[in-house]
């Protein structure tokens, strides 16, 4: 599904973020990605969304590749593809219920659609109280939630998770988790970056970890061995 | 399509009503934009109306001789009429000449006295010539001049035209006119300018502040416009009620100086501002609108390419 060819990404002259990076991730999977901070994770998932350009090499979504889009088909392919990120990235001055309803509205949602699936979504991350709550009125955990109901509201192909669980509590990480891992259990492939070791240990998968920007290992079942 | 056009509106207006301080930032800068805006425009009235006035006090006499033909002046009156600089000719006859001079000296017994002494009426009719513009009379006095129907054997008809007398006043006014027009122009053009840009980047600080926001709808994978529209609507939103604001505030300036100042500037300024307020309005409106609009598109492009 996706596909890595010899990707580099050198910000300045001292920092290489990615170093020849060769990686196929294929439909269905649970991938995750671990290593220090700095080791590249992030710049590596940006890549698929077209976020971030390599210095060489290049990166293929099923057959396309993504950095020879223009911004119409990005736009698309963008489509495709459900985010969360480490620090959620909501839209602050839309409700939960708008902000779900936004990304609806993106891909070209009916209105009749959008009432009757932004509850159902909601009530599936346990945040059905809190529909017309804004973000700011939410805590760490519930905010997560929000950008999980968000990412899988439009059906994805593929969840891309940039540390989800980096600015919360043991419990709530481990609520995430097991979203995650249900919406993994459907089919949708997953890409979650962490550098939690509990987190790694307990979902039992592919772990590939990352160093200086290369990947130093990609184990089938693997466990956070840093 | 209605759909996206209503949602688009709607996110404006929700955007707006959200952003609080913010908002309302920017429509008080957008309204000090269109106060510019309507003072200038009152300001011109103000000009053209002086100017108009003063223009109106120029004209030029051409006055016969005494056994001028009438209708010798009656055909160069039809003649200054078909000329495209003429506004206006009025035709004064010996007999009206004499009347209208005895009404202006009927205090005067010595002159009244002379007068009825010459028994003979000793006043020639005259043409009272108005042009459009002030510069022009120099080319009617050369019409005049140029003429040949006034010449009758070897003498004109013509016993003198007061453009020459008058010319150097002329001219003077003209170019007093001309640069005052010339001067308001240039600083209205100025202040249009200063407010623009003061306007401009008010909006674009307002969208700055969602830089992340923007970037992130677009990571959802929200189209340019879905992105955009919301913040053309915020903008067209300052605009209108900018303009609200701007209309209430100059009813009372208006009157004030509708009151107190009509004696002084000639024209009273709160009967004109409420006799043009659907040009005025459409004007403010307008500007306010474009400029709310335009800037939210220039704000927002910089962040749409991610």
């Amino acid at each position: 599904m996706i596909y890595f060819n010899n990707v580099s990404k050198l910000y300045n002259k001292d920092s290489l973020a990615l170093d020849d990076v060769t990686l196929t991730i294929t439909t269905g999977e649970f991938v995750s990605v671990v290593g220090h901070s700095g080791a590249g994770k992030t710049t590596l998932v940006k890549m698929i969304l077209a976020d971030e350009i390599p210095t060489g090499g290049t990166v293929f979504f099923e057959s396309i590749n993504v950095f020879k889009l223009k911004n119409k088909d990005l736009t698309k392919l963008r489509r495709r593809i459900g985010v969360v990120f480490q620090d959620f990235k909501l839209l602050p001055n839309k409700t939960a219920y708008e902000n779900i309803a936004f990304a609806m509205e993106a891909v070209g949602k009916t209105n009749e659609e959008i009432e009757s699936d932004v509850p159902h979504v909601l009530e599936l991350v346990d945040l059905s109280s809190k529909m017309h709550h804004f973000p700011s009125q939410m805590s760490g955990g519930e905010q997560q939630r929000l950008a999980i109901a968000r990412a899988i509201i439009n059906q994805p192909e593929l969840i891309i998770a940039d540390e989800p669980t980096g600015n919360l509590d043991a419990i709530n990480t481990f609520e995430i988790i097991q979203i995650l891992k249900k919406i993994n259990d459907l089919g949708t492939t997953v890409i979650l970056t962490t550098h939690n070791r509990g987190v790694i240990d307990s979902i039992g998968k592919r772990v590939i970890t990352m160093e200086k920007g290369k990947i130093v290992r990609d184990d089938k079942n693997g466990k956070y061995v840093i | 399509m209605m759909n996206k056009i209503k949602r688009v509106i709607k996110a404006g207006f929700l955007n707006f009503t959200r952003s609080g301080i913010i908002s309302w930032a920017a429509v008080l800068v957008v309204t000090i934009t269109l106060s510019t805006i309507t003072t200038i425009l009152l300001l011109q009235a103000i000009l053209n109306f002086s100017l108009g006035e003063i223009k109106n006090k120029v004209d030029v006499t051409i006055y016969f001789n005494v056994n001028a033909g009438e209708d010798k002046i009656l055909s160069l009156k039809q003649s200054l009429e078909n000329l495209p600089e003429v506004s206006q000719v009025t035709y004064v006859s010996r007999d009206e000449a004499l009347k209208l001079f005895r009404d202006r000296h009927e205090n005067d017994y010595s002159t009244i006295a002379a007068l009825d002494e010459i028994k003979d009426n000793p006043l020639g009719a005259y043409l009272n010539v108005k042009a459009k513009e002030v510069s022009q009379y120099e080319s009617i006095a050369n019409f005049m001049k140029g003429d040949d129907a006034l010449v009758i054997g070897s003498s004109s008809i013509v016993d003198k035209v007061n453009y020459y007398q008058n010319k150097t006043v002329i001219d003077r006014l003209n170019n007093i006119i001309s640069g005052a027009q010339r001067l308001g122009f240039l600083i209205t053009l100025i202040l249009i300018i200063i407010s623009i840009i003061i306007t401009f980047n008010t909006i674009r600080l307002a969208i700055f502040i969602s830089k992340e926001e923007i970037g992130v709808m677009r990571l959802v994978g929200a189209s340019k416009i879905r992105v955009s529209g919301p913040f053309m609507v915020e903008g067209a939103f300052y605009g209108i009620i900018a303009t609200v604001v701007t209309l209430i505030l100059f009813w009372p300036i208006t009157f004030y100086f509708g009151k107190s100042m009509t004696n002084f500037l000639g024209i009273n300024i709160y009967d004109y501002y409420i006799s043009n307020l659907l040009q005025i309005s459409v004007i403010i409106l307008l500007s306010g609108v474009v400029l709310g609009v335009f800037s939210s598109i220039i704000a927002t492009r910089k962040y749409l390419n991610k």
